[in-house]
């Protein structure tokens, strides 16, 4: 074999271990389970391959799943606003300040060091019928009765926000960072107030890093089901929910695959949407 | 203006607090000497330390939770640097493409990346098992250690490998003698990375542990269906140590690594 035949092998060798683990564990699964979204699920023993709509017809039809998938749909958009306006003007602040930056990126970072479970049930800790907040309350003789503040869909929505907002901070902070700052002076010189200068300069160009932070917030947002649970009421499943529900529970498979795929296709499409206008790289750069 | 950038340092320290307040009083009420779960503070005790140390239960989760991420990170690692060595340092066609494909795992909600494994797995007859809780972990970290891998593996420069050789060595030299002393920052961070997100996993861990298995995470879950007591702060703060005091542990490593070699 010649050298350059060896040179071209060799990083096919390289890449070979993770590319079928990739595959094996990743894409032929998806394609199983679009396969099995079409067999039925049999009260006793293994399921039924063939190939059947009942699953599809259930979960496409049913009010209840489509309701749920709604409210999914509402609690991400606003997780996903309320990141951003909390998110936006700290990243500004970040980008902009002096001196501390480097200790305000890494208490930026830690909370992704920090266990989710952990962050989303300490509301429990802040919230709760003996939390800090109605201590406080009762202590200084606001309300004579501990208030119930748990367990609901506005608590669903702190969780997600207290654990999404660092994607969101983080990637408007990278785009933040990128931009001349030469160019707000310019427009300032040019006669724009410093207002007029970040609405007309910085705030455009720094769209790629919000609609990226905003695309991370939203999809992993839609796609949870453990700060519902440890959050939220039984009325506030999300459609992840379901999911879980329909494997774990009823260990009706088929229908849990049909349930999962449709997850995917409404998140999917999102994705593609965002990747045709903008491209996985500025993803990539806040990740990486 | 210096009103506005006032509002706005204001804005960025309520931001800040809000992250950080529940976690520390997660930390704060882990010493509490009350019976509850719960303010007020009545005093400073380790007694919910002691307890967790005495749990069966959680000392199990701890040592599920610790040979699952250090399995996680040995393949995951091993995995993902190969394919980062391939990707930067050759010339691949398709590299993009490639990239994307690897990236994937992250890229599919991870409850679906779940449920398609479990049923997949189970089909072909490994039913819900610590080797399927292995191969789930090691497919979803695989994307972070290549991200952080390949970033770090683009800024060792390629000369010094070729220096190396056209002063005699051979490329198998090369490569352990120069290249990898040089990757170690780069394979430790990788590793470092995997560990930590299998230590924290919860989603994809529910739905792949057998019966009777629990880790940490899972545990805590288990533990919340009933109250919040003193031993889930005790455990929390324990968790926060551990996954946030061994990354800068292992920076602190690498910047001693990296001085060592003078680079």
């Amino acid at each position: 074999m010649s050298v350059e035949a060896r040179e071209a092998r060799q990083p096919w060798i390289l890449l070979a271990p993770a590319l079928s683990a990739v595959t094996l564990l990743l894409f032929v699964p998806l394609v199983f389970i679009v396969v099995y979204s079409f067999w039925l699920r049999s009260a006793t023993g293994a399921d039924l391959p063939g190939f059947h709509l009942d699953n599809w017809r259930e979960a496409l039809t049913d009010r209840f799943y489509r309701d749920i998938l709604i409210s999914t749909l509402r609690i991400a958009a606003i997780t996903t606003l309320v990141c951003a306006l909390m998110g936006y003007p700290a990243a500004y602040f970040i980008a902009r300040s002096r001196g501390n930056k480097m200790i305000l990126l890494l208490l930026l970072m830690l909370p992704f060091w920090i266990s989710y479970i952990i962050r989303t049930m300490s509301w429990i800790n802040i919230l709760g019928v003996s939390g800090a907040l109605n201590t406080l309350l009762l202590g200084i003789g606001v309300i004579s009765e501990p208030l119930n503040m748990l367990y609901n869909e506005a608590t669903v929505i702190l969780g997600l926000v207290h654990f999404l907002l660092p994607f969101m901070v983080l990637n408007v902070f990278v785009s933040l960072d990128g931009i001349d700052t030469n160019l707000e002076d310019a427009a300032n010189s040019l006669g724009a107030t410093r207002w007029q200068a970040f609405l007309q300069v910085t705030l455009p160009l720094s769209l790629p890093g919000l609609a990226a932070g905003g695309l991370l917030c939203f999809v992993l947002g839609a796609g949870t089901y453990i700060t519902p649970l440890v959050l939220g009421g039984p009325r506030d499943a999300m459609f992840a929910n379901l999911v879980f529900e329909a494997i774990i529970t009823q260990l009706n498979w088929p229908l849990g695959s049909a349930l999962s795929l449709m997850l995917l296709v409404v998140l999917g499409v999102l994705v593609m949407i965002y990747n045709r206008y903008l491209g996985m790289a500025q993803l990539m750069k806040g990740l990486g | 203006m210096r009103w506005g950038w006032q509002a706005i340092r204001l804005w960025t320290v309520l931001v800040y607090g809000f992250m950080f307040l529940p976690v520390a009083v997660v930390v704060l009420l882990s010493f509490n000497a009350s019976q509850f779960g719960a303010f007020p503070m009545t005093g400073f005790s380790l007694r919910w330390f002691v307890e967790l140390a005495q749990n069966d239960a959680i000392m199990r989760a701890f040592r599920t939770s610790i040979v699952l991420g250090l399995l996680t990170a040995a393949i995951s690692t091993t995995l993902g640097v190969l394919a980062s060595l391939a990707l930067v340092r050759y010339r691949v066609p398709g590299a993009n493409a490639i990239s994307t494909l690897l990236i994937a795992p992250i890229l599919v909600p991870e409850v679906v990346l779940a449920v398609a494994l479990l049923l997949f797995l189970n089909f072909l007859g490994l039913h819900k098992s610590f080797a399927l809780l292995l191969f789930g972990h090691v497919i979803f970290t695989l994307p972070f250690v290549i991200l952080v891998v390949q970033a770090r593996l683009i800024a060792i420069r390629r000369d010094v490998e070729e220096a190396a050789m056209s002063l005699g060595a051979s490329p198998v030299q090369a490569f352990f003698q120069i290249t990898l002393p040089l990757m170690l920052p780069a394979v430790l961070a990788g590793a470092l990375f995997a560990f930590t997100i299998s230590f924290d996993d919860i989603t994809g861990t529910l739905f792949w542990k057998p019966g009777g298995v629990e880790t940490v995470p899972t545990q805590i879950f288990a533990m919340l269906r009933n109250s919040i007591s003193p031993e889930i702060n005790a455990l929390g703060t324990v968790m926060i140590v551990m996954t946030v005091g061994l990354p800068l542990l292992g920076a602190a490593i690498a910047r001693h690594l990296a001085r060592k070699s003078g680079t």
